[in-house]
């Protein structure tokens, strides 16, 4: 799995952009998209997904299921 | 007979039996264009060091004195947040919605630094450029410390500040005083953890969400590390404290001295903006702000050896003009793109002299003004006046066309600037053209006379039957010179029995979003 972005809910204000370990967050048409090939839902850099910790709007960092749980390198998860 | 009783006291209407007599007499509607001034200071440069004075002069956050004449703007490049308050809402932007954190385009330093030179020559009394969010300006470090740097090379008469929670604050002190950033608000609204748990639900810290009296009891720490590295290296300081009824209201008291002791030049208290349409935690609980008198009786029980500040307008990250106007629609990224701009350092230097000629000519009036009004004459009582007004310190807006009104008290001590209420209407339905007058009065209901450059009969007629006094015949003169002259009379009138001195009532802040910018 990955994180996403709810885009309707998105206020564009780019706090996780400079949070995410992964640099897997830019900005595309007005808002904010979460790249899940580079997402590792923060497994293995911080407790708590960074986008989720500091977006201002709850329920906007959301899981992305349609996406296999990241795997940490080593199989330590 | 008792000397207590020279004046006879009539104790005030009710607001709302003063409404209904309003009603009766259905005034003339106002609409509400152009804008005036105001943020800062109200002392002049005999009560302050030379270097400070040098210092806020012309900056209108930080002198009331110049919030007339000065003009500053916001640009917004700092869209990131490390905090959560529960009195903001970042999703939020109704065109005309005018609270802090509400922009209606983000800017990247660049286009930030070419509206910079754009506005300069277009205004200029244009001297402050202010990073104040909309989200954090030290959430931004790189985006905000890039926007300076480009400034400080292509304008550098233009002083530079800005505007912080101070979460980040201790970690970017040397920054600050390496792009000679001069000043600098910190919002402080306690102290105390406990009051804190109720204000910030939350704060970004160290790759955490930290919640509760553990996330205030940091961030007070960190913004008073912030505000003493500051003070230890002159950049000046102001404190911007949002007054919430029934949870930090009493506590600021304690936060005044707080600030006050580790070196804070200036204290700006202010209103909490709340209803339910701005979508806050606050708006939708129900909290309410305080009423106009509620928040002068804590501003003067603060006011001290610290300068208070009463002429902040909580403007908006992106505002641009004197306080109280906002003309950044003139000046959108699509047309400043366009704009071929020559910045002239002369022609503002010369326009900014012939400012200072006025100020000066100003304060001789009112000083001249001063020496007719006899201290036993006053006999302890004052009054509040309002007035319309554009800027430059003269009566010389139109009372329909007023969008706020200047509140002065007058006391023995002259005439004092105390605040400023908001008039324009309001985005939240129902109020029409005829409604607006009725907010008028609602504003400045505790005031005694209104003074304009001019005003309809209608309008006058519902502002006598209010108890309010509208006053014409200063047009276009000096507010405090014409204030004091119009004291000195109504104390006369008062001692001959021609008038009964009135105790009015309470007024209310107005808290709603603008729908006439």
């Amino acid at each position: 799995m990955a994180y996403k972005i709810v885009a309707s809910q998105c206020t564009s204000c780019s706090a996780c952009e400079a949070e995410c370990p992964n640099v897997a967050i830019s900005e595309k048409n007005g808002t904010f998209v979460i790249n899940p090939k580079k997402c590792t839902e923060c497994i293995g850099h911080f407790d708590i997904p960074q986008c989720v910790a500091v977006c201002p709007v709850d329920n906007t960092c959301v899981i992305d299921t349609s996406f296999p749980r990241y795997q940490p390198p080593g199989g330590a998860a | 007979m008792d000397d207590s009783s020279t004046f006879d006291v009539v104790t005030a209407e009710p607001l709302d039996d003063i409404m209904q007599k309003i009603a009766e007499h259905k005034g003339c509607g106002t609409s509400s264009s152009g804008g005036k001034a105001s943020c800062g200071s109200s002392d002049g440069p005999d009560d302050m060091a030379p270097e400070i004075w040098e210092k806020v002069k012309n900056h209108p956050c930080y002198s009331e004195e110049a919030h007339h004449h000065y003009a500053r703007m916001h640009v917004a490049v700092a869209p990131a947040c490390n905090i959560q308050c529960n009195y903001c809402n970042r999703k939020y932007d109704c065109a005309n919605e005018s609270r802090p954190g509400v922009v209606s385009e983000k800017l990247s330093p660049e286009q930030a630094a070419k509206k910079v030179l754009a506005v300069a020559s277009t205004i200029p009394q244009m001297t402050v450029l202010g990073i104040a969010g909309p989200g954090d300006p030290l959430a931004n470090p790189a985006k905000t410390f890039k926007t300076f740097e480009l400034i400080s090379k292509t304008a550098p008469d233009i002083k530079l500040c800005l505007s912080t929670n101070g979460l980040a604050l201790p970690d970017h002190v040397e920054t600050i005083a390496r792009y000679n950033v001069d000043h600098v608000t910190i919002t402080v609204n306690m102290t105390d953890p406990e009051v804190g748990a109720e204000i910030y639900p939350w704060i970004f810290w160290n790759h955490k969400r930290v919640t509760g009296k553990e996330a205030a009891k940091i961030l007070t720490d960190r913004q008073m590390q912030g505000l003493e590295m500051l003070t230890e290296r002159g950049i000046l300081c102001k404190i911007n404290s949002v007054m919430i009824p029934g949870i930090n209201d009493q506590h600021l008291v304690e936060v005044n001295k707080a600030v006050k002791s580790r070196g804070a030049f200036l204290h700006n208290i202010m209103p909490l903006i709340s209803a339910p349409e701005h979508g806050t935690v606050f708006g939708l609980s129900g909290q309410r702000g305080p009423s106009a008198q509620e928040l002068k009786a804590l501003q003067d029980s603060c006011e001290g050896e610290m300068n208070m500040m009463r002429h902040c307008r909580q403007c908006r990250a992106d505002a641009v003009g004197l306080l109280g106007e906002d003309r950044s629609a003139e000046f959108t990224t699509d047309k400043i793109m366009e704009m071929d701009v020559a910045y002239d350092l002369e022609s503002r230097q010369a326009y900014q002299s012939a400012v200072e000629q006025e100020r000066l000519a100003k304060v001789a009036a009112k000083e001249a003004e001063m020496e007719t009004l006899s201290r036993e004459d006053v006999d302890g009582l004052n009054i509040l006046v309002a007035v319309a007004t554009k800027g430059n310190g003269r009566i010389n807006e139109h009372f329909g066309h007023a969008s706020e009104f200047q509140v002065y008290e007058l006391s023995s001590s002259g005439a004092k600037f105390v605040g400023h209420r908001r008039v324009d209407l309001y985005c939240q339905g129902g109020y029409g053209e005829e409604d607006s007058l009725e907010t008028v009065i609602r504003a400045i209901n505790d005031c005694t006379a209104v003074f304009v450059a001019k005003i309809g009969h209608c309008p006058k007629d519902s502002l006598l039957a209010a108890g309010i006094e509208p006053i014409d015949e200063y047009a276009f003169e000096f507010i405090e010179q014409s204030a004091i002259a119009y004291f000195r009379n109504y104390l006369a009138r008062v001692k001959s029995g021609e008038i009964a001195h009135v105790a009015r009532g309470d007024a209310d802040i107005r808290q709603g979003a603008f729908i006439s910018a």
